[in-house]
């Protein structure tokens, strides 16, 4: 094999090179010219290549990320030990104890080949979170498929969810919840993130940092392959030996086992202070981890690419280089602590290999063999990447689509006709994105540590982080994309606003945010508009809110042709609970309660589930969102939790009461007495308004009699509108007023068939 | 009452069955697959998981780790020992019990709080039980089919060797509904659905009283520490 050494790029100064096979565009190539003062050698191009991608340098939407860091005030930042910038955010819980948490995406991965793509985007999420030096605890995941009657939904819903349950599952991480939405949209680029959250102790923070010169430089975990070259790029052949494979898969493929391995023996060597600085391996492989521990330390590093131990000894140093196998870290050992490295790794027989050391200089320097092949300032690879202000542009269906209201349309209510009302309600309800997902959550496993406090089907995940106090986070995670497509900046805080809210009706106290943002080609000015509302909108929220990012994920491209998926910001929030045992269920589990519904009902049907499912409808404005009112709500579950005055709590979000409502009785087969003629007195709505409008800042809530007087006291010194709207029985039915009866099967049968009868 | 837990590599259940033990009243002991000495223990747990990630068979590789020459001698003895879900396949592997364990009849990893019948309290592991309990247990595995051989079943059925019975949904296409089987002594039982996530208010399956709040594993950690009491 020819290697492209330092050397040689001065001795052939003009050479040809294949940046744009590689996705570097001819300015990019120009500043990487410009900052080495020569061509770049192959093996340096490729590490530009994959740090300088969209993902890994975030160039097209670092000018909108700031607003996060920049739209807080010294409150929000209070709690948050890392914010953003790290491989996630930590955040103080109290009692000594952390948490970090971060969702990301692997959509390309999962359309290509869906088992192995989920599989690694669990694994990739988790090793993140051990990086923080944290014992993951928990896993969600939030998945978008196209139109659940296509034939090749299935292929992808099968193979996303298997691969979740084999990954996630035998990590041992309880999986406590997520999203599963269908849409035609997403048909061509499915939404495959996963979020991961882990637990720590505050001295045992870890960085990704290599900072005292002399400090050793080791590679640990799976041998390196050939899988995923160029994950994060595109890559070309031509500069590569003919000799060896030529076509190299792009998917990542994954093993489990060697990732549990790994974590246990990470959190070993942590305990034993083993490790300076950890990085993880994902995207962009050993390019990223190099170059971003020396830039992050400060520092420099001096690597021998031979030691790397490899799956497949063809490799060549560029393919090295930019590998994305995975189950690897790579971590700064002091030279004094070699020997008790060595033995943990021994003790879980996992392989490492001493690659070089970290050096003074601020030059990360790569040898194969006596060959230099890399020669260059590691900032310039991991953080001084090109940055853009790429164009903007409204797009110019929006305002006709804004206009295509289901007013203007003057779209059917069967206000007048209680049977088609009545239809509607559980069309509805058993719509596949409104139906039981217990299809998907039954494949994995929610038990395992022994502390998952709330789990699907409540609103929110809930995990107890100590056994001894109780103490505890809860996390929700929402996005809606009709939503976005409608307004973008509003879409995000709704989104915000529905997370935040489904934390509050667990008993926790929302505390930090977290996001993934889907959208299509930045490249294209109407999606980049998209991603400008959208951002400005959630940090706009967040600071209203108080509540901080700490860390996230963008994921560009998500289009097929000319068609870009709606606008899709998952927003996750965390929450703090002192002790898991005050959560607050989301069903009705107890007979003669009173049931209120807090906030008020507005007619908001535009972008809502009853105009997709009965009426195939999108246009219009999303509901409006009132950010004190969330607020003020949020304060008021979380003190009347803490006084126990509330038997349950549901928020009210996609399909509005009528999903509140089904929700809470299938939760216990408890069944429920409901009028709905004052809601529609009192707020001067129809009766497909009151049970169908998403409104926002409403929950349904359930109260012991004993607790009444308190409990409507509290609402009202808060200013929040309360009304009682039923009370539960123990009839097995759930009666709506003038509207219709159910036994409880006849809403839990249509509810819990959908999605097996689709995919089962 | 010392009872240990044998973490393989790949084991995931080890922290929540020495949280089980610890809540029946007795003390877990960690022990280590490359170990060959169990630590003078009472008992032993073989917890559930991916040991060895599955490969081979679920619980082949486990069952020729180090310790498990220790347990299976011991075993021999008397000394009691409860194969949870992947330590049921490693007692399988390791002809503690007959039989064997394939996927799961729907190809899917199955999650789920399963009802099981007691149908046998002659053993270490489910003298607290009385027969005909019916209990709430919750369910995890994808290969969980129990299978054994016309002769082997009605051997076990004949020496009322299954212990625990699906009720209602069989989970994984195990036949005659088997969830869980001892040996011949009474002193080894491995069984599918995992009794130490059902241990814990707050943290089990729903119960009548309240939202996840069964505790009906319990017994089965209640009655090894009384069996080693009388025994």
């Amino acid at each position: 094999m020819i290697i492209d050494t330092v050397k040689q790029s001065k001795i052939e100064p003009d050479k040809d090179q294949p940046f744009a096979a590689l996705g570097l565009k001819e300015e990019e190539y120009d500043s990487i010219r410009e900052i080495l003062g020569r061509r770049p050698t192959s093996s340096e191009l490729a590490m530009y290549s994959v740090m300088w991608s969209e993902h890994c340098s975030y160039k097209s939407s670092k000018i909108y990320l700031r607003q996060f860091g920049e739209k807080v005030t010294p409150e929000m930042k209070k709690h948050l030990l890392v914010g953003m910038g790290e491989n996630a955010g930590v955040v103080d819980i109290g009692e000594g104890l952390a948490v970090t948490f971060k969702v990301e995406s692997h959509n390309h991965p999962s359309y290509i080949e869906p088992f192995q793509g989920a599989a690694t985007g669990i694994g990739g999420i988790v090793r993140d979170i051990l990086t923080m030096g944290a014992r993951p605890i928990a896993v969600m995941d939030q998945l978008r498929f196209g139109a659940p009657e296509h034939p090749d939904t299935a292929r992808v819903v099968h193979g996303v969810v298997d691969g979740i349950s084999f990954y996630g599952n035998c990590l041992g991480l309880p999986n406590i919840g997520g999203e599963t939405v269908f849409d035609k949209v997403y048909q061509g680029n499915p939404l495959v993130n996963a979020l991961s959250i882990g637990a720590l102790k505050h001295e045992d923070l870890k960085l990704a940092k290599a900072d005292k010169a002399g400090d050793l430089v080791i590679l640990f975990g799976a041998r390196t392959g050939a899988d995923g070259i160029g994950g994060v790029s595109v890559l070309a052949s031509e500069t590569f030996d003919a000799d060896g494979p030529s076509r190299r898969p792009a998917v990542q493929v994954g093993d489990p086992f060697a990732e549990k391995v790994l974590i246990e023996c990470c959190l070993e060597l942590f305990a034993a202070g083993c490790v300076s600085g950890i990085q993880d391996l994902g995207g962009a492989g050993i390019s990223c981890a190099t170059s971003e521990l020396a830039s992050n330390g400060g520092k420099g590093m001096k690597v021998q690419l031979k030691k790397v131990l490899l799956r497949d000894e063809s490799l060549t140093p560029e393919e090295i280089l930019m590998s994305e196998s995975q189950e690897r870290m790579m971590a700064i050992v002091p030279k004094k602590h070699l020997r008790a490295f060595k033995k943990i790794v021994n003790r879980h027989e996992v392989e490492y290999s001493v690659l070089g050391k970290v050096i003074r200089k601020d030059r990360l320097l790569i040898n194969w063999g006596k060959e230099e092949i890399v020669n260059v300032p590691p900032r310039t690879v991991a953080h001084d990447g090109p940055v853009y202000e790429r164009p903007v542009r409204k797009p110019k269906w929006q305002k006709s689509l804004n206009e295509d209201s289901v007013q203007s349309r003057g779209l059917y209510r069967a206000n007048e006709n209680s049977t088609d009302l009545a239809s509607q309600f559980v069309q509805i309800v058993s719509s596949p994105n409104q139906a039981d997902k217990s299809y998907v959550t039954d494949q994995y496993d929610r038990y395992v540590g022994g502390n998952t406090a709330l789990a699907y089907p409540d609103g929110a995940g809930m995990i107890r982080v100590s056994e001894v106090s109780g103490l505890g986070v809860a996390l929700a995670t929402d996005a809606n994309g009709r939503y976005c497509q409608l307004d973008p900046y509003q879409g995000a805080q709704l989104a915000l606003a529905e997370a935040y809210r489904n934390v509050a009706t667990s008993g926790a106290k929302p505390l930090a945010v977290t996001n993934c943002l889907n959208f299509g080609s930045p490249e294209n000015p109407e999606v980049m508009w998209q991603f400008k509302q959208a951002t400005t909108g959630l940090a706009d929220a967040c600071l209203a809110l108080e509540i901080p990012v700490t860390g996230g994920n963008v994921s560009f491209y998500n289009q097929t042709g000319d068609t870009a998926i709606y606008p899709t910001p998952v927003v996750g929030v965390l929450g703090v609970i002192d002790d898991v045992a005050r959560r607050i269920p989301s069903g009705w589990q107890d007979e003669g309660n009173n049931i209120y519904l807090l906030g008020v009902t507005k007619d908001e049907l535009d972008g809502s589930v009853w105009a997709e499912v009965v009426h195939d409808h999108l246009g219009g404005l999303p509901p409006t969102v009132n950010l004190s009112h969330e607020k003020a709500l949020a304060e008021l579950l979380h003190g009347a939790s803490l006084q126990g005055l509330i038997a349950s709590a549901t928020d009210l979000s996609e399909a509005g009461l009528a999903q509140a409502l089904t929700e809470s009785v299938l939760r216990f087969n408890m069944g429920a007495r409901v009028w709905i003629t004052e809601i529609c007195e009192r707020d001067a709505v129809d009766k497909t308004a009151a049970l169908f409008s998403e409104s926002t800042g409403r929950v349904l809530v359930s109260v012991g009699r004993e607790d009444d007087v308190k409990f409507v006291g509290l609402c009202d010194a808060r200013s929040i509108p309360v009304l009682r709207i039923g009370v539960t029985d123990n009839t097995g039915e759930l009666e709506i007023q003038d509207l219709a009866t159910w036994k409880i099967d006849e809403l839990r049968t249509p509810w819990k068939a959908t999605l097996p009868e689709l995919f089962g | 009452m010392k009872i240990g837990v044998v973490t393989f590599p790949g084991s995931l259940d080890d922290r929540d069955a020495a949280r089980a033990i610890r809540l029946a009243g007795g003390e877990p002991v960690a022990l280590w697959h490359a170990d060959s000495s169990i630590k003078k223990v009472d008992a032993v747990v073989l917890p559930g998981g991916f040991s060895y990630g599955d490969y081979l068979r679920c619980g082949a590789i486990a069952a020729q780790a180090p310790i498990m020459k220790s347990i299976i001698k011991k075993a021999g003895q008397g000394l009691p020992v409860l194969g949870i879900c992947n330590g049921f396949q490693i007692l399988v592997e390791s002809h503690l019990l007959p039989g064997g364990l394939i996927r799961n009849e729907k190809q899917h990893f199955v999650c789920r709080d399963q009802k099981l019948r007691v149908e046998n309290i002659d053993s270490a592991w489910t003298s607290e039980f009385q027969v005909g309990d019916e209990i709430t247990i919750p369910l995890k595995n994808g290969e969980g089919g129990y299978i054994a051989t016309e002769e082997t079943l009605k051997m076990l059925e004949g020496e009322g060797r299954v212990v625990f019975r699906y009720l209602e949904v069989n989970p994984n296409g195990s036949m005659n509904d088997i969830a869980g089987l001892r040996n011949e002594r009474g002193n080894v039982v491995g069984l599918m659905p995992h009794p130490e996530h059902a241990v814990e208010p707050g943290f089990g399956p729903d119960s009548p009283v309240a939202m996840r709040s069964g505790i009906d594993g319990l017994k089965i950690f209640q009655s090894v520490l009384k069996s080693v009491i009388t025994a």
